[in-house]
């Protein structure tokens, strides 16, 4: 099946010299290898000129001569291999974001020379002034020569913390930047005073090597968020899909969904999603519609019957009238319902900046009264007290900060990828350490989300086998359990489908009981059925239900013993959710929750002082996912909920969730951690500031080091167990 | 003294030289893809993308 979005012929732009380009979005890419196999696939074709697949990205570039192939052609080859492509248009995509990492990374370069320089410069100035041999012109020329290269860099460096220090000011707030920016600019102001006035003491080295140090954390910061929003951005891309608009004389257009009107019709292959809600007007099938209710069994539907946006037609070409489109959808509704809960979330200020609150005004109070008292009591000029203030205020900078909570973050997400997780938002382990509630939702997240076979054992080995290979053709859910349960079996082509009945060939049947004409009395144990009759022999019945995953008991007592309190909130059945919340002696859970419901009872928690994370996996999940404090989504889930989650896993089973909770605690205690060292040092090195006794020397050591020291303790987490 | 003249300018020079080639290589778009340029040393065919002549 070539899954190509039809409207890739919008995006195609084609040059003066014939040559078509086109930027394509990859799903499914996942290493170096997918890289090479889609690159070597194209490159095989006459056509094109150039493919490069971006893995950072998870992006293809192809330029091809547009006279000599179609764009389908192309990338009909990537869809056999079984990458999805969706085309976009880069113009559309954020590119300030890409502009920004870029420009911070040329202001970390920038400063990584002049600190390069300028500390080689000082340490001949050390040195000449602990050997005695210097003389004052020299240092003088030194001190001449780090200013030139000093203060351009500094102009240049610190201009991301000055904006973001003067943003704050202006609204009338206090962030981490601001005591960096005045650090460093009347470091840099003293330092050029001292250097006119033939000064001992000048701070350039110290005010390069801080915004150097500063750079690279937010440099690491900066990079980690943006990593997490192309992860969002490719979400939402992927969510972009055509619609079938079948016209006036049989022909079928695609459209993009925002040109879809209520009263059009619109067709939906089995596999595909329902673009739109409305009402079925030809065909009849089965879909299912877990993602939107969150109940897992498929059910059929006929002529006359409403589907909404985002239901799985599972069997047979449906056509639907439309009723409502683009922003009437529930859909549409499940998004707006996302973004206001988004909205009313309490804005969560990060541990640093929480810390900056207090930190900053501190210091600038310290700094302040070393000035003042040295000036007014100490008998000082005012020249040298204030070199004291700006001693104070370098030996404060909370460089070790700024670095050592995006090394935390940085090493804590890369051994999250390496475990199945992806973390998507920049703060996500910060607010997950916190929580102290976990609400699951059942369908796909307890359990698989898809009917499996549980009655196997009962049925003779060579009967299953013929069954699936009946089944082997089918997209049917039921059809597709009974061959994951069979195992590798061939595939039978000549078998007939009866839409609503089942399947048959040469006399053999496997479908409805109807079907199979089965005339005994049906077991009442709730789980779905398949039949399946040989000639001249008793009809067999496979029975399904959706399964818990095989961990979920294992992981959910683990979790209630470390002290979380864990309840389901589901939108299926209560006769569903009773008995799986019963086996997992989880004794709070409620059914039949709409999306809305679940969000209103988020608030509630959160009203009573809980700081709950959800985990969910459907589309009526994605509202609940973006209210609650922290949230994670497994892999399989639809895109709006994986757009809408802190944290995605991989996997089959719940065990990422447990790891990810417990290297969420892991890391805010690394980080208070960080805190800690920091203040332990600011305690020995404030005191010897505003006595006067540090000098450019004692400063440059004493940054380095503190901020080695937070460094190595963040880098501790990729050692000890996690789980 | 003199030798000051020399070496000052000379480390300048270097240091320089280094920044403008990391520029030089940020502007040409080697930072774009740090993941994939880590994985692609290791096929060993042709260069995929240069066409095909493959024909050994």
């Amino acid at each position: 099946m070539a899954e190509i979005a039809p409207e890739a012929e919008a995006y195609i732009r084609t040059d003066g010299q014939g040559i078509a380009s086109l930027n394509l979005a990859v799903e499914n890419l996942h290493c170096g290898g997918c890289v090479r196999r889609i690159e070597t696939a194209l490159a095989e074709k006459d056509a094109v000129t150039s493919a490069r697949v971006n893995l950072t990205t998870r992006r293809l570039a192809l330029h091809w001569r547009a006279e000599q192939a179609e764009a389908a052609d192309l990338l009909g080859a990537v869809s056999e291999l079984g990458y999805r492509l969706v085309p976009f248009d880069p113009d559309l995509l954020a590119n300030e974001a890409a502009s920004e990492d870029r420009a911070l990374l040329r202001a970390m370069a920038v400063a990584g020379f002049a600190a390069a320089n300028v500390m080689l410069l000082s340490v001949a100035i050390w040195s000449g002034a602990a050997s005695g041999d210097m003389g004052p012109a020299l240092r003088d020329l030194l001190h001449w020569i780090s200013a030139l290269i000093a203060l351009p860099a500094v102009a240049y460096a610190g201009r991301p913390f000055f904006q973001s220090a003067l943003a704050a000011l202006r609204r009338g707030m206090m962030n981490m930047d601001v005591p960096i920016s005045l650090a460093v600019l009347l470091a840099a102001a003293t330092s050029l005073y001292e250097t006119i006035n033939h000064g001992q003491h000048a701070y350039f080295d110290a005010c390069v090597g801080l915004l150097f140090f500063l750079l690279i954390g937010r440099y690491l910061d900066r990079r980690a968020r943006s990593k997490a929003r192309s992860a969002a951005e490719q979400l939402l891309l992927l969510g972009a899909v055509a619609a079938q608009v079948v016209e006036a004389e049989g022909k079928v257009r695609a459209l993009p969904i925002g040109a879809v009107r209520a009263g059009m019709t619109v067709r939906v292959a089995p596999g595909d999603r329902v673009p739109v809600d409305g009402l079925v007007s030809f065909g009849q099938g089965e879909v299912d519609a877990s993602l939107i209710s969150g109940e897992s069994e498929p059910r059929g539907v006929k002529v006359g019957d409403w589907l909404h946006a985002g239901t799985m037609n599972l069997s047979h070409p449906l056509q639907i009238e439309v009723a409502a489109a683009g922003d009437d959808t529930l859909l549409a509704e499940i998004v707006r319902l996302t973004a206001a809960a988004e909205q009313g979330k309490a804005a969560y200020v990060r541990l640093a900046d929480r810390a900056a609150r207090i930190y900053a005004p501190a210091v600038h109070l310290l700094a302040l009264g070393g000035f003042l008292g040295w000036w007014l009591l100490g008998g000082l000029a005012w020249q040298p007290a204030l070199l004291i203030a700006v001693a104070v205020l370098i030996i404060t900078c909370p460089c070790a900060l700024g670095l050592a909570v995006p090394v935390v973050q940085v090493v804590a997400s890369g051994l999250a990828m390496r475990r199945g997780v992806l973390v998507k938002a920049g703060d996500g382990f910060e607010r997950l350490a916190e929580v102290d509630t976990l609400i699951f939702d059942k369908t796909g997240t307890l359990t698989h989300g898809r009917p499996e076979l549980v009655n196997g054992d009962t049925i003779p080995a060579p009967v299953l086998a013929q069954a699936a290979s009946l089944a082997a053709g089918s997209r049917h859910p039921l059809c597709q359990a009974l061959v994951r349960a069979a195992g590798p079996v061939p595939a039978l082509l000549q078998v007939q489908e009866h839409p609503g009945m089942g399947l048959e060939l040469d006399g053999a049947r496997l479908g409805n009981r109807d079907w199979c004409a089965v005339t005994e009395a049906g077991a009442k144990d709730g789980n779905s059925e398949l039949w399946f009759r040989q000639p001249e022999q008793a009809p067999v019945r496979f029975a399904f239900r959706d399964q818990l995953k095989a961990d979920a008991a294992a992981v959910v007592g683990q979790l209630q013993k470390a002290g979380w309190r864990i309840e389901i909130v589901s939108g299926d059945r209560a006769a569903v959710v009773e008995p799986l919340a019963r086996y997992l002696r989880i004794t709070s859970w409620r059914a039949n929750c709409r999306p809305d419901q679940k969000v209103a009872y988020l608030r509630d928690l959160a009203a009573e002082g809980c700081k709950v994370a959800m985990i969910g996996d459907g589309l009526n999940d994605a509202p609940a996912l973006a209210a609650a404090h922290a949230s994670l989504s497994p892999v399989q889930a639809a895109d709006v909920a994986q757009a809408a989650a802190d944290f995605v896993f991989q996997g089959e089973g719940l065990a990422p969730v447990a790891m990810t909770l417990n290297l969420a605690r892991r890391v805010r205690r690394l980080i208070l951690q960080n805190f800690s060292l920091a203040l332990a040092y600011n305690l020995l090195a404030v005191p010897l500031a505003l006595a006067g006794l540090v000098t450019p020397l004692f400063a440059a050591i004493a940054m380095s080091s503190s901020s080695l020291l937070v460094t190595l303790n963040a880098l501790r987490l990729r050692g000890g167990r996690v789980l | 003294m003199t030798s000051l003249l020399v070496l000052i300018p000379a480390a300048l020079f270097l240091g320089l030289l280094g920044l403008g080639a990391f520029l030089w290589a940020l502007r040409s778009g080697q930072f774009d893809d740090l993941d994939g340029a880590a994985e692609r040393i290791l096929f060993d065919d042709e260069e995929p993308g240069s066409g095909p002549n493959a024909d050994t």
